[in-house]
């Protein structure tokens, strides 16, 4: 009976190693993913280092779904750059282009205004009521890089939520049945 | 070990890779494009030089643009953005740019154009600085790909000295 015993608990401890090994894995992914994004955000010194475009505002340059990828430097910021800000009361980031730029002679202050290429008007419409002008607060980064497309998965995801938990469940369920 | 799940992510995984290293590519060729563009800019007439109420100035051009920027367009060029800038020095201001006109160029046969336009975007200064003021006009683009990379460049242009008087 002695074997048998034994046998049980070699048994036993291959399915707890293998049940450990998968959720180190599970977690060596997780934690991956968030490795990459903080080291975008130290790289960009953007704290949103990748936006999905939204709207149709800088069409035909940038299609709704598109992906921007930001970089907020210390270099001044000049007309014409594409700049992503937040203004005062909305959540959402707006990704527009400057046309205007006054810069102080004394404090280095930055006044800028923008406007999207598809509008007619520029943006003192969108911003706070009394703003007439974006200062360097409000300004998440400038645009240096586009990839068309690929972030029509997270639109998809955000307004059709019941997707992203099929999605999940459905990587989750991979990664646990899935025996190497 | 070669179960329909793991061909399908072995396939999904090199078809990104190869999609993305083809993205990389063509954004990287664009550094061997080495463009010469060129452009002139006339300011044909003030229309109206005034102070508004609440003290700035304000300035209405009328103006001639042509440029020639054919040679910007590679196969990975969606568009480019072309704007003219006023560009100035005040006691306050170490900077002042001011967009003039822009315009969205989809293809290189309409790279090379002629525009006869007042300016589309008010020329207005942080104050009452613009009688006799000189400016510098900037012809500036910005090259969006298809992928990858933005570029942008300016030309800068003869200046021109506003009137001293409103008129």
């Amino acid at each position: 009976m002695e074997w048998i015993r034994e046998s049980v608990d070699s048994i036993k401890s291959i399915q707890f190693r293998k049940t450990l090994s998968q959720a180190v894995n599970l977690g060596l992914i997780l934690t991956s993913a968030l490795i990459i994004w903080k080291g975008l955000i130290c790289i960009t010194g953007s704290e949103s280092p990748v936006v999905v475009v939204l709207s149709e505002s800088m069409e035909p340059g940038f299609q709704r779904g598109d992906i921007l990828f930001l970089h907020m430097s210390k270099d001044p910021i000049r007309a014409g750059e594409i700049i992503v800000f937040n203004v005062d009361g909305h959540d959402i980031p707006i990704v527009h282009r400057v046309i205007k730029v006054h810069e102080r002679q004394d404090t280095g202050e930055v006044y800028i205004l923008t406007k999207g290429d598809n509008n007619d008007k520029d943006d003192r419409v969108l911003y706070a009521q009394g703003q007439h002008w974006l200062q360097r607060h409000h300004v998440m980064g400038r645009a240096v890089g586009f990839l068309p497309y690929v972030g029509w998965m997270t639109i998809i995801m955000t307004e059709k939520p019941v997707i992203k938990y099929i999605i999940i469940g459905a990587l989750g369920l991979l990664v646990i049945t899935s025996k190497d | 070990m070669h179960s329909f799940g793991y061909r399908a992510n072995a396939l999904l995984t090199f078809a990104v890779t190869i999609l993305a290293l083809m993205c990389a590519m063509a954004s990287f060729s664009d550094n061997f494009n080495h463009p010469s563009p060129s452009s002139s800019v006339q300011v044909l007439n003030v229309n109206w030089f005034q102070k508004q109420p609440n003290g700035n100035d304000e300035v209405s051009l009328t103006l001639n643009i042509s440029a020639d920027l054919q040679s910007l367009f590679t196969w990975n060029t969606k568009q480019v953005f072309v704007f003219l800038a006023a560009e100035y020095e005040t006691p306050k201001n170490s900077l002042n740019q001011i967009s003039l006109w822009d315009g969205i160029i989809a293809s290189k046969e309409h790279a090379k154009f002629w525009t006869h336009t007042s300016n589309k975007y008010r020329f207005i200064d942080q104050g009452s600085n613009l009688r006799g003021k000189e400016f510098n006009l900037t012809l500036h683009w910005h090259v969006m790909p298809k992928t990858g990379k933005m570029f942008a460049d300016k030309l800068v242009m003869s200046g021109y000295r506003l009137p001293k008087e409103y008129r």
